[in-house]
């Protein structure tokens, strides 16, 4: 697979990304290179040029202060799903880490490239969204943050404007009381997303307080299901009222589900509360 | 019963026949060390790169190739017109007779039309392999795009469009198979009659090393060399020479390391000629190598059948007769091997290992606008098992019987020297009932069905699927090969050369690709004359140095070329028996062999070793009169017929009916190879070929879209099957010896995959039967399995 030619730069700093993106018009980020290399080969992708930000020190490290867990974009799926900090804060998006693509992707990947890449069969961004996660970009004229919500715009399209380079994800920690969990479909070739869910859920005395569901996948951006979050808040949790509030979802996934060879439109969305049932009752198990 | 007639060759342990040494290949595979065709770098050599059709029909109105030629490193750009004179069709090598065979020009570049997607269009040769891509791009190609057939069914159809204009249809071929007493009258006077449509849908063979090949064309000598990815070096030579006029004395092939093949590398393609051609036309060294997607695109597939079976029987479960229609997709060529697939290695194994008194089968060979097909692991003979054990849990549905009870009524009792068999085959040697007998103790199976009975009322849907297998390796006595219209013999051939340390070389004209008989076939020499393991070396895949042999598929090497080694050794005994008798002063036939020594009867300190006589042997101070000196012997192996491997498999799955997922529980596998050379190796092999039989099951589907093109295109769409999805197979063996294999040995390369598919489809319908599901299509998808088990839902409200 040779992809077509392009120049090859390497930034030290985020402040020399920026310099190089405005040198190289149509130039492109690389971080893991799992999700933009692939596209090069397949000479789907063909940058003029490439600003390797893989050795940008201040992109790097997760730490947990206070109620905030701070990822460096160029966490890989391995550093997330491995990490103590990760595991405890955010135990959905650890659990998500590890079930994304392979162990080779999962050592090269970034989380910074996924969320930047926004495949709408991705983990993180569901998991993301679901958690209240912002994220952080830092253009020429300065830091902006962005709610993942609004950042995840549609089919590969994100908040990110041409010279933004997205630097850091906010998490903030699992509360008292709160449970996440994420449950997947995945693709038994490419491993991505069939149907993503993902779950927060705060219960007390048996009772849910409040609910953050997200689904992805099956839909063209990472979308919180906003009727089946409403039908869980105040219900004591069973099976029977998280299986009637996951049935729900259908109405959250909007007119644009995603199909293809393997799983059609239809049977996605007839699964969707099959998986966001699944993802619930794991966090609301973990809430305990 | 003779459920396990163990062979005199593992009478005892010490033995290194039958040890499960660890492979020797191993090492330089995973330490990144071995060289594949692709690692070969020569001084001055360019690089190709090939032009495919983007449409699956199409004429070609124009092809301007100016601006490539003029782009940065470009050193040359061919079209069909380039190689015409050049380059003659690539051959079609079994053609099978009495069939009306009609082969479509099969040319390196496409000259009028393209015929599929990925069909060569024009080849651009550059200074790196960058700039020949660059290159493809700046070639502009009009294209007047036509009609295309993908699904064979409907290619057969009188109005479907023509894959090759000049004959009358896109029938390449008609063969069938009558075998036993009247079928019409078996069918009439049946007391039940099951029928089933099956595809047998199209695989993609996916080995992990792409194709390739570096051609470096000398011209002051006028001689070739070609570093090939192939399972057949001396058939490519074979075939090359024909296709490029270069004498075969002028001509050498060598398979590197070769990263599997699957029956894939049998084949003989455009992109090897293509490069011989260039290297000849440029005069340096060139390389090819495809990329996943081209090998997606252009690389044969396997199976691609529709299947029209019907089985008639008594109601107490004995099978009367078999009858069968197969629409087999060949591709828009007839590729090296393909007519022989459905054919002999199908319809000759119809009746599998069952009694079965009435067979027929129509087999029609149709051209499609799609990738060639050709042997995929199994080749023909996994389309048969599939067909067959579909129908008989089919027919044990129907008669409400268990169908391990419908085998058992129906399977061939023991033999040990020869079974006609209703479709003119003469099987070898089996025990059936004693594989089944196995694998059904090893699953508990009385208690496993009572399990299943509790979990239902569960609602948990687990399901037990049995399959019941023989197949056909160890191609095979020349004579039948001819008979059978393959254009060349199946015989194999190995040198054992001593040298005068007592080390050995082995040659061999089989060309292993991952299977291991660099390890095997030093246990066999190693056994036969006691030498250490260690001192003998295995040379293959090179076509200067090798002797001549057919090549490595069908499960042939250790059946066929195993042969070989083992009655080149046995030569070797022979004249070291001899050579020990005059220097030890007895007469010949008072030598004794034991462990490497040559001893005179009664006396055992006066001996020699097989270390001495090889010295003595290869300085010849001393040599009994006549005798030459040296310590090597040659054979031509020709069987005198061919290996049957058979076994039982048994799945267990759980079907989660709310999603349609299944989940293989476990994988009890029985096989019979006869004796073992190494049963670690014969666990590798059962292990693969379980894994690709289960994917065709559960995953594998190449699909092409109404106009021909390929959606499963790379492995992100193609579902190969992955560690984490499959259960620990269990893996077991009874040994039924061949009687006519001088080691007694069998083959078990396909066998997994042969069996495997049949037990897990099986084990689906039997987990669905609760909620009324009685047949699908592979593979057994979350959404199909979903989809069926509503329609039953919906079936039932109503």
């Amino acid at each position: 697979m040779n992809p077509a030619g392009f120049d090859y730069y390497r930034a030290k700093s985020v402040d020399e990304a920026h310099r190089l993106l405005k040198a190289h018009p149509g130039a492109k980020l690389l971080a893991g290179g799992h999700s933009l290399i692939p596209l090069m080969k397949l000479r789907l992708s063909r940058p003029p040029a490439v600003v390797d930000i893989g050795k940008v020190a201040e992109l790097s490290g997760i730490t947990l202060k206070g109620d905030t867990l701070r990822i460096g974009a160029l966490t890989t799926h391995a550093e997330l799903s491995s990490s103590a900090d990760v595991r405890k804060a955010a135990p959905a998006l650890a659990e998500a880490a590890a079930m994304v693509g392979d162990q080779a992707v999962r050592n090269r990947g970034t989380i910074g490239g996924n969320v930047a890449h926004a495949d709408p069969a991705s983990d993180l961004p569901t998991v993301l969204v679901a958690a209240d996660a912002r994220l952080v970009a830092i253009g020429p004229s300065g830091e902006r943050t962005i709610e993942a919500g609004k950042f995840f715009k549609g089919l590969m399209e994100t908040a990110l404007t041409e010279d933004e380079v997205l630097t850091t994800v906010l998490v903030p920690a699992v509360k008292a009381g709160e449970g996440t969990a994420y449950a997947k479909f995945s693709h038994p070739a490419s491993r991505y997303a069939v149907i993503g869910a993902a779950a927060s859920v705060t219960v007390r005395d048996g009772t849910c307080q409040s609910a953050r569901v997200a689904v992805g996948g099956l839909v063209p951006r990472a979308t919180r299901a906003s009727s089946v979050e409403s039908a869980l808040s105040g219900q004591k949790l069973s099976a029977e009222s998280i299986e009637k509030a996951a049935e729900k979802v259908g109405g959250d996934l909007g007119g644009d589900v995603l199909g293809d060879i393997y799983a059609s439109a239809d049977y996605r969305r007839a699964m969707a509360a099959v998986f966001v049932r699944r993802a619930i009752a794991a966090a609301a198990d973990r809430a305990r | 019963m003779t459920t396990a007639m163990k062979p005199s060759a593992s009478a005892t342990s010490s033995r290194v026949f039958g040890s499960g040494i660890r492979r020797r290949e191993d090492p330089r595979l995973v330490t990144g060390t071995a060289r594949y065709t692709d690692d070969i770098t020569l001084p001055g050599m360019v690089h190709a790169a090939i032009l495919r059709s983007p449409h699956a029909h199409a004429k070609i109105r124009k092809i301007d190739t100016a601006r490539a030629q003029s782009a940065p490193g470009v050193v040359g750009v061919y079209t069909a017109r380039d190689i015409e004179g050049h380059l003659k069709p690539i051959p079609c090598l079994w053609l099978v007779p009495n069939t009306d065979l009609k082969i479509g020009t099969y040319s390196a570049l496409a000259t009028e039309y393209v015929r599929y997607v990925g069909d060569a269009v024009a080849v651009a040769v550059a200074e790196t392999p960058y700039q020949a891509y660059d290159a493809l791009d700046l070639i502009d190609v009009d294209y007047e795009v036509l009609p295309a057939v993908i699904d064979p069914q409907k290619s057969a159809q009188s109005d479907a469009p023509r894959v090759h204009g000049e004959f009358p249809s896109n029938q390449a071929f008609h063969w069938t198979v009558t075998g036993g007493s009247d079928i019409e009258a078996a069918f009439k006077s049946a007391e039940v009659v099951v029928k089933d449509r099956i595809i047998q849908q199209r695989l993609i063979p996916t080995a992990m090393e792409t194709r390739s090949a570096v051609a470096q064309f000398v011209p002051a000598t006028g001689e070739l060399t070609l570093w090939n990815t192939t399972q057949n070096p001396h058939i490519v030579r074979f075939a090359c020479s024909v296709v490029t006029g270069i004498p075969e004395d002028r001509l050498r092939v060598i398979a590197p390391e070769v990263g599997g093949g699957f029956g894939s590398k049998i084949a003989q393609y455009p992109g090897e000629f293509l490069a011989v051609f260039c290297s000849k036309k440029l005069g340096r060294p060139v390389k090819w190598t495809e990329s996943r997607s081209e090998n997606y695109q252009a690389t044969t597939h396997g199976r691609d059948h529709v299947q029209e079976v019907e089985l008639a029987a008594t109601r107490d479960g004995r099978i009367t007769g078999l009858r069968c229609k197969v629409w087999a997709g060949m591709g828009a060529y007839l590729s090296t091997a393909a007519p022989g697939i459905p054919t002999i290695l199908h319809g000759l194994m119809l009746s599998g290992p069952y009694r079965i008194p009435a067979v027929h089968e129509d087999v029609y060979g149709v051209y499609t606008n799609t990738t060639p097909v050709e042997a995929y692991r199994g080749a023909g003979r996994p389309e048969a098992t599939y067909m067959l054990e579909r129908l008989i849990d089919k027919l044990a549905r129907e008669l409400k019987l268990d169908p391990v009870d419908v085998r058992r009524k129906n399977l061939i009792p023991p033999f040990n020297d020869g079974f006609d068999v209703v479709t003119g085959l003469k099987y070898d040697s089996g025990n059936y009932e004693g594989a089944l007998a196995k694998a059904l103790d090893q699953v508990n199976y009385k208690a496993l069905r009572a399990e299943q009975a509790r979990l239902r009322e569960q609602g948990t849907y687990l399901g037990i699927g049995v399959s019941t297998y023989v197949e056909i390796c160890g191609l095979g006595p020349s004579q039948v090969a001819g008979a059978v219209g393959f254009q060349g013999g199946l015989w194999e051939s190995a040198i054992v050369r001593f040298h005068p340390t007592g080390k050995v070389n082995v040659f061999i004209g089989a060309s292993p690709h991952g299977q291991g008989e660099e390890t095997t076939f030093a246990q066999i020499v190693a056994d036969e004359v006691g030498v250490a393991v260690d001192d003998v070396k295995v040379v293959h895949g090179d076509t200067d140095v090798t002797p001549m042999g057919w090549g490595t598929y069908g499960s042939r090497t250790t059946a066929v070329g195993g042969a070989a080694l083992a009655v080149a050794t046995r030569k070797i005994k022979e004249k070291a028996k001899a050579l020990a008798a005059h220097l030890l002063e007895a007469a010949p036939e008072d030598i004794e062999y034991a462990s490497g020594r040559f001893s005179v009867k009664g006396s055992p300190d006066h001996f020699k070793t097989i270390q001495d006589i090889a010295l003595l042997a290869n300085v010849a101070w001393n040599l009994p009169a006549g005798m030459e000196a040296g310590l090597e012997a040659t054979t031509f192996y020709d069987p005198p017929n061919f290996s049957f491997p058979f076994g039982a498999h048994i799945a267990v799955v759980e079907v989660e009916a709310e999603t349609g997922r299944t989940v293989l529980k476990r994988y009890v596998a029985v096989d019979d190879c006869g004796p073992q050379i190494n049963p670690i190796i014969v666990e590798g092999q059962v292990h693969g070929g379980v894994v690709q039989g289960i994917g065709q099951a559960l995953w594998e589907e190449c699909v092409y879209d109404e106009n021909g093109q390929l959606l499963t295109g790379s492995l992100t769409d193609y579902a190969i099957p992955r560690a984490d999805v499959l259960p620990d197979i269990e893996v077991l063996s009874t040994v039924t010896p061949s009687p006519h294999h001088p080691l007694g040995v069998k083959g078990i390369g396909e066998a997994g995959t042969i069996a495997s598919t049949a037990a897990v489809y099986n084990a689906v319908i039997d987990a669905l039967a609760p909620l009324g599901v009685t047949g699908l299509q592979m593979p057994l998808t979350p959404e199909r399995v979903w989809r069926a088990i509503q329609e039953q839902k919906k079936g039932a409200r109503r």
